[in-house]
């Protein structure tokens, strides 16, 4: 139980300083790199709230999510980044 | 740090102490119930052993069939803005070395983890990830094609992972079994071969990522 | 047996895949999963109206373990207004794209497409985040795709702060989860009581919809990221996205949250949407270029659609569904109204090679269906009779006196003054000398083009039916609704 409480307080304080990064950093890859922090740290709050001790299979639900969440966060990066390079090189 | 910062850093601070007290009021004292229990008892009627496995492919498909959705918006998305970016100098010797090495290795733990993902850590993404890795090193060693087949192909790939799972869902309806509901007798098949595209079509997305541009293919 | 509602998620993600895979044919593979995504629509909007919900459990499971679809009259009638919105904004894009673009246009908007009919259908709080997604990277996509600095500066904006107010979103969903194990919207509400865990869940996940919304203050990236994008993806990110996204606050509100946090937030919302009202149309009065004034527009509409939340929260239950049903028809209006002005803005702009509105006066001339057409929109962006606009300020208008709170008529008034202010200002241009179609005089090395009969006729379409159709035949909403008309 005290696993679970670190990890998902991790996840708070990992999602909280995306978002203070995100609002308060001007360069593009910044922002992204706080974007995936804030998602790493809803992904530590699921994984957390998963747990259910060491004698009992975790909760599939979460997991589940966190898969999803993680490919959807890259996606976005993805087309993030290209965006953002288009912007560089047409400054050229 | 400026005033507005310090602002914003109290009103985080704030948020933080209200989220961390819902959190452990919501774990240590209340503790519902969740879908665990009734996650682990019908897993035997999905098809497949591993529960996370039966929870995206089964249970919340149609999740998965939007996240695929999701992957294919973004390459289509990246191919729109343009062509391809010029890629690195062809690798020097050890990197060539290593690469040959390493690159068949991903490819043969991608098709394990694919298989092993029915009643094992493992499945689509994961293996579809190792797909997409082994394509960014070939890449990063020269090759400006990242190891992916000729574009009216490559879309082909691309679409893959949806198409499977659209099809699917689609012939089961019309069979009468209902849009995306698996009837246990084929459930562990039809999963297989929605993953087995998805894994395709994962692999060829993340490297074509990589590429950040459509490679149209017109320089040698 | 089949299952309309997953055929309106499915047949455009089917479209989609053979768009992209088969690009010489994607106008024709995209108008024709139009029209079947539309028939697909309707039929839902059929049923609802015989049978009053519609809900599906995928894959045979039910909720909580697995997700379902629902439809009930307030989804319903977006979902069939979006289908008809976009079908139309489908025949324009036909007309409007060059060669180079229109490959890349159709499997992008048609997921769109998808997105949009998945979230109006989405009963499950993470599936609505799956939706929202593939929603703003859609958006993002094609509205970056005249590949210009601008457009991609803007559109890279939108991306971002979309997966701002995404991921805040789905730490709300994680925190719900944490706290009553279920991600299911029915489930969800029969087990929240208030306390913190409604207070803290309901900040998140509405927070994250409402910089999506465009409420104001958070509406800044939209103005440069509707101007920027091609004319048909502007109508559609302002008719339809934006609609989407509120149509999210709405029913999060409704259902989930409302019963447990009381009137505050209610009236948090109407004041923000004031404001919204005020600045939005006072900076549309103010843009030089048309299509940014269209899009302030659309930040001053999304107000008028926030200030009905506090009433909504004082009122009682009957009285709380006239004021629903006046919301829905406000937004059905807009809808239309948006698109219709969007899609007239786009070949104002294609045929005069720029959209400064001092100068489009000569192109307004000479297009004079198109001028009709902005008129019309012009009406319902207004609210003047008989268009549904002005029933639903009307409502507005009455119950707020009605409920003693008569700021909030104040506000409602001083905005459709102003929209009087900037819409004359838009349509004093085609008051003017009569001029032969085509007989542009322009500046040497502008681009310019000879607009064709059939492109205008979706724009005009959806002005008509924004400003009159929807007036005159709102009857069957209320009934929709559950109620009886006012």
């Amino acid at each position: 139980m005290a696993t679970q409480l670190l990890f998902g307080l991790v996840g708070i304080i990992l999602f909280l300083l995306g978002v203070w990064s995100f609002l308060a950093h001007r360069p593009l890859l910044r922002k992204l790199i706080a974007l995936n922090v804030m998602g790493a740290g809803v992904f530590h709050v699921l994984v957390a709230v998963a747990y259910r001790g060491l004698e009992k299979t975790p909760d599939p639900i979460p997991h589940a999510l966190v898969l999803t969440g993680i490919v959807v966060a890259v996606s976005a990066t993805a087309l993030a980044l290209t965006l953002g390079q288009r912007l560089e090189h047409e400054d050229d | 740090m400026t005033l507005r910062h310090l602002f914003l850093l109290g009103t985080l601070a704030v948020i933080g102490a209200a989220l961390a007290w819902v959190f452990w009021d919501a774990v240590a004292v209340q503790a519902p119930g969740r879908l665990a229990d009734m996650a682990l008892d019908r897993v035997p009627e999905s098809g497949v052993s591993n529960p996370v496995t039966a929870v995206l492919l089964n249970f919340r498909a149609y999740d998965t069939l939007l996240e695929l959705a999701v992957l294919m918006a973004a390459i289509l998305g990246i191919w729109s803005t343009g062509p391809d970016v010029p890629g690195f100098l062809p690798a020097g010797e050890v990197l060539e070395k290593l690469t040959a090495a390493i690159v068949p290795l991903l490819i043969l733990s991608a098709g394990y983890l694919l298989w092993v993902g029915g009643h094992a850590p493992g499945g689509a993404f994961q293996a579809g990830a190792l797909l997409g890795a082994a394509g960014v090193i070939l890449r990063l060693s020269g090759r400006p094609d990242a190891g992916l087949p000729p574009l009216t192909w490559l879309r082909l790939t691309i679409v893959l992972g949806v198409l499977a799972f659209v099809a699917a869902a689609l012939v089961l309806m019309a069979a009468g079994y209902g849009f995306l509901t698996f009837p246990l007798a084929v459930a562990k098949w039809v999963i297989l071969a929605i993953e087995s595209a998805a894994t395709l079509a994962i692999g060829a997305t993340l490297a074509a990522a990589y590429l950040a541009g459509e490679p149209l293919g017109v320089r040698t | 047996m089949i299952d309309w509602l997953a055929l309106t998620v499915a047949l455009p993600l089917l479209g989609s895949v053979l768009a992209a895979a088969i690009p010489a044919r994607s106008p024709g593979i995209g108008m024709a999963t139009g029209l079947l995504t539309t028939t697909a629509a309707l039929s839902v909007g059929v049923l609802i109206a015989h049978a009053g919900e519609l809900r599906s459990d995928l894959g045979g499971w039910g909720v909580p373990l697995g997700i379902a679809l629902q439809a009930d009259g307030l989804s319903g009638a977006l979902l069939v207004m979006a289908n008809l919105v976009a079908l139309g904004i489908s025949a324009y894009a036909l007309g409007y794209f060059a060669s180079g673009l229109r490959r890349h246009f159709w499997p992008l908007w048609l997921l769109l497409w998808s997105a949009l009919n998945a979230l109006f259908l989405a009963a499950d709080v993470f599936n609505i985040y799956v939706t929202l997604e593939l929603l703003g990277i859609a958006a993002a996509a094609l509205g970056a795709l005249t590949g210009g600095q601008a457009a991609i500066a803007a559109n890279l904006r939108y991306l971002l702060v979309g997966l701002l107010g995404s991921m805040t979103y789905l730490l709300g969903v994680a925190i719900l989860y944490t706290g009553l194990g279920t991600l299911d919207l029915r489930l969800a509400a029969e087990s929240l009581t208030p306390g913190p865990l409604a207070w803290t869940a309901g900040a998140l996940m509405l927070g994250g919809l409402l910089l999506k919304a465009a409420l104001f203050p958070l509406h800044f990236w939209l103005p440069p990221a509707h101007a920027q994008a091609p004319a048909p993806v502007s109508a559609a990110l302002s008719a339809l996205v934006v609609k989407a996204a509120f149509y999210l606050v709405l029913r999060l509100w409704i259902d989930l949250f409302a019963p447990v946090v009381g009137p505050g937030p209610g009236i948090l919302l109407g004041a923000l949407g004031a404001g919204g009202v005020i600045w939005g149309s006072w900076r549309a009065f103010r843009s030089e270029r048309l299509k940014l004034l269209a899009a302030y527009s659309t930040v001053a509409q999304v107000g008028y659609l926030f200030l009905f939340f506090p009433l909504l929260a004082a009122a009682a239950l009957p009285k709380q569904q006239e004021l629903l049903g006046a919301l829905l028809l406000l937004a059905l209006t807009h809808g239309f109204a948006k698109a219709g002005l969007f899609l007239s803005a786009g070949l104002l702009q294609k045929h005069a090679g720029h959209d400064r509105i001092a100068e489009l006066g000569p192109a307004i001339r000479s297009l004079p269906a198109v001028a009709f057409a902005m008129g019309l929109a012009g009406v319902a962006l207004v609210g003047l009779p008989p268009s549904g606009a002005f029933i639903a300020k009307w409502i507005l208008l009455t119950e707020s006196f009605a409920m003693d709170r008569w700021w909030w008529a104040l506000v409602v008034l001083v905005g459709t003054l102003m929209a009087s202010a900037y819409v004359f200002r838009l349509l004093a241009n085609a008051f003017g000398p009569a001029a032969h179609q085509g007989a542009v005089e322009l500046g040497g090395d502008v681009q310019t083009e000879k607009i064709g009969r059939m492109i205008q006729a979706p724009a005009l379409l959806m002005a008509l039916v924004a400003a009159v159709l929807l007036g005159l035949g709102a009857e069957p909403l209320w009934t929709l609704l559950g109620s009886r008309s006012p």
